[in-house]
């Protein structure tokens, strides 16, 4: 059964800062400046989250996941990251995405439905978002390997839900990167629930304690602690860095929201429940510290408002401008060189939508004759 | 006769097959509590309990081989994939073993596991959520494939699925989940028209068109449209795509002499390459001109803003219809 392993963290729902002494030493360079710069991130990500909830709700998005609740897990971890290490996540990362450099209107891009991927990877070092549960754990230990084989000293990281472990991917790839030592470290946001599924179906132990079963050391962490989540993320890329293999985080956290914007959660969960959670809330919680600290200045939270809502006009003027593909675009990229089975395809839908002297066609299920 | 959506006639199919056979077993994400993603299993768990209804990990590999290990205790697993792109990590399950064990067994262990899956595009989904993945099963010997095109076919046939000493991959198509039909649940289903039968939709006399799932309402609505032009279209739902039902296509088409088959999966090894050619082979001479298949395009299903583009819609159809008839059409003048 359960091992019970307590959570590492370095500030109280409360906002006080309370020491650790094996993991204060990895934010030791975390001083006023960065603390308030963390605090924006938080602030500037939820706001995302909320405006593209509302582009969904206005029918600008066909659907969104939203991250509320887990933005210290994501920035934590997200901020933790060189610019050379190699991100692979799921669908809900996009708190993560912003980190890594991501356009804003890139990340609405594929919510859109005007394309199946927002960004170049390598543009970012991060993978397109994976919705096939668990499968980017292979591709980030296999990045990993190719790390190892270069003799680099970068780091592949891949994030995915308390669900995921249940398939059979994420065990797969930690057999692999426990064999190879692969430089991955495995960032599982355990935020409770699988749509309707809550965590204790996919688990009879704690999550973290998976990973030992595989000989991977792992770590749990308060998910809603930004400043523990940096320290832990930043021991795992160094053992990684360092030739000391995969290490699996659980970054103990909540979706405080709907499991995507289709979602009703008041169908199988518990208000009472949510409740606790948004007690501890990640926001709230930095925002404590900032004052304790007497750091949290009309000025600053100026600031962080008016950045917050210069992204958030940001994302949704880009989200608008967004010109619809072409008709044709549809054929583009299925294959890197000719394909004779498409050419002929692709010239006969020419062909047919040129037949309504209209180059868009007549698409509708109703028809146009 | 009650009206009913094509989910709620799925669910009630469902709730007597629980209620007659106390072997039948639900599995699947979500189904539980949440009555599934898309509710057609509502209300069952509270109903049935949580060992008749089952919500699982979120392991479709697992789901679907626990299915084979419940079958040979002599259970009836009923699984849901949540979606058409989550079958694949199940792929291995239910074509290495599903589909063969009973063969391998020389016929001592059974798999009577009916294995639903929401397929089909045209919701406005994102990405590995809108895929038709049939062909990848009919593809496989010892498997059943069905696909029902209204609410009484939708609760009439998963009935005779779950009978099914075989294992039957039952398509839903989820853009008509929430249309509405008349549905007499009295009808008893070892005595309802076979799951392996076709049907014959709309009669005509110009042109077959074979259809199923989603592309049924799609290819009845063309009739209709064709028929204010003087076109007489027969129109065929397949509903079983492993095995097809020869025969009633074939009588169609020696009657019209034309045959357009449509889907919405890709063209290039689907379905409609197997029933063009199957087609051809037994009513040659009956044939007035080549099968015409009017099909998804060989590409991922893409992005929501372009999907129209991909999936036949009316107009693709009665251009197709054009082509069987010889009349002008987008490819006129072209060769082959
Ligand atoms: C292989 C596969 N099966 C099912 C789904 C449908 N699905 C999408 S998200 C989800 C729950 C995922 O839960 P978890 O891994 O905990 O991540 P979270 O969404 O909570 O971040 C499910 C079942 C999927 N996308 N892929």
């Amino acid at each position: 059964m359960s091992t019970d392993r307590n959570l590492i963290q370095l500030v109280t729902p409360a906002g006080e800062r309370i020491s650790h002494p094996e993991f204060d030493p990895w934010v030791k360079d975390i001083g006023d400046e960065q603390l308030c710069s963390l605090y924006e991130d938080l602030t500037v990500i939820r706001r995302i989250d909320v405006e593209a909830t509302a582009l969904q709700r206005q029918g600008e998005l066909g659907l969104w996941p939203p991250l509320l609740g887990q933005e210290a897990a994501q920035v934590g971890s997200g901020r933790a990251l060189r610019d050379d290490d190699f991100v692979f996540s799921s669908y809900r990362e996009n708190g993560v995405a912003y980190c890594r450099g991501v356009d804003l209107t890139d990340i609405t891009r594929v919510w859109r439905g005007t394309a199946s991927s927002g960004w170049d990877p390598y543009s970012v070092n991060m993978a397109t978002p994976q919705i096939i549960i668990g499968a980017q754990t292979l591709h980030a230990t296999g990045y990993a390997m190719g790390i190892q084989n270069d003799g680099a000293d970068s780091v592949a990281v891949t994030y995915f839900g308390d669900g995921a472990t249940s398939e059979g991917d994420v065990n797969e790839a930690m057999v692999f990167a426990a064999s190879f030592q692969a430089p991955v470290v495995f960032f599982c946001s355990n935020n409770h629930w699988a749509i309707s599924e809550p965590v204790r179906l996919q688990s009879h132990i704690q999550i973290a304690d998976r990973a030992t079963g595989f000989g991977i050391p792992s770590l749990r962490v308060d998910g809603n602690d930004v400043l523990a989540v940096m320290a832990a993320t930043r021991v795992a890329l160094d053992r990684a860095r360092h030739g000391g293999g995969p290490t699996f985080i659980e970054a103990v956290t909540y979706r405080m929201g709907p499991h995507t914007t289709a979602d009703d959660p008041t169908r199988y969960r518990d208000a009472n429940e949510l409740e606790d959670w948004a007690a501890k809330d990640p926001i709230l919680r930095i925002k404590a510290l900032l004052e304790r600290k007497g750091l949290l200045t009309d000025q600053v939270q100026q600031h962080v408002h008016d950045k917050a809502e210069s992204v958030a006009r940001e994302i949704r003027s880009g989200c608008i401008g967004m010109p619809d593909p072409e008709p044709m675009d549809i054929f583009k990229h299925v294959y890197s060189e000719p394909n004779s089975w498409l050419d002929r395809q692709q010239d006969h839908y020419a062909r047919y939508l040129a037949s309504f002297g209209d180059p868009a066609g007549a698409t509708s299920e109703e028809g146009a004759r | 006769m009650t009206q009913m959506t094509f989910a709620r006639a799925i669910n009630s199919g469902l709730r007597k097959s629980l209620e007659n056979d106390p072997k039948v077993i639900l599995m699947g994400e979500d189904i539980g509590t949440l009555g599934g993603v898309f509710r057609v299993t509502d209300g069952l768990q509270k109903d049935f309990g949580t060992h008749r209804v089952v919500d699982t990990p979120l392991a479709e590999s697992a789901i679907m081989g626990t299915a084979v290990g419940l079958a040979y205790r002599g259970y009836r697993p009923v699984v849901e994939i949540q979606f058409d792109g989550f079958i694949y990590p199940a792929f291995d399950q239910i074509v290495s073993q599903v589909a063969k064990l009973h063969y391998r067994t020389q016929g001592a262990v059974k798999m009577p596991i009916t294995i639903r899956v929401p397929f089909g595009g045209g919701i406005g989904s994102p990405e590995h959520h809108s895929e038709s993945p049939e062909a990848y099963f009919t593809h496989t010997s010892g498997l059943r494939v069905v696909s029902v095109s209204n609410p009484q076919d939708a609760h009439t046939v998963i009935q005779q699925a779950i009978l099914s000493d075989d294992p039957v991959l039952y398509f839903e198509p989820k853009r008509r989940y929430h249309d509405k039909g008349e549905v007499d649940e009295g009808i008893d289903p070892r005595t309802a028209l076979p799951m392996d039968s076709a049907r014959v939709v709309t009669e005509g006399t110009d042109v077959t068109l074979v259809a199923y799932g989603p592309l049924v309402k799609t290819a009845k609505d063309a009739a209709t449209a064709a028929a204010d032009e003087g076109i007489s279209i027969e129109v065929i739902d397949l509903r079983s795509l492993a095995p097809v039902d020869y025969a009633t296509v074939e009588a169609s088409v020696r009657k019209t002499g034309r045959l357009v088959v449509t889907h919405e999966a890709g063209q290039s090894g689907g379905l409609g390459a197997e029933v063009a050619a199957s087609i051809t082979e037994r009513c040659f001479y009956h044939l007035e001109t080549a099968p015409v298949r009017i099909t998804g395009f060989d590409i991922p299903y893409p992005y929501s803003k372009l999907e129209m583009h991909h999936l036949p819609g009316l107009d693709r159809i009665l251009d197709g219809v054009d082509r069987a008839l010889g009349r002008p059409n987008s490819l006129s003048g072209l060769e082959g």
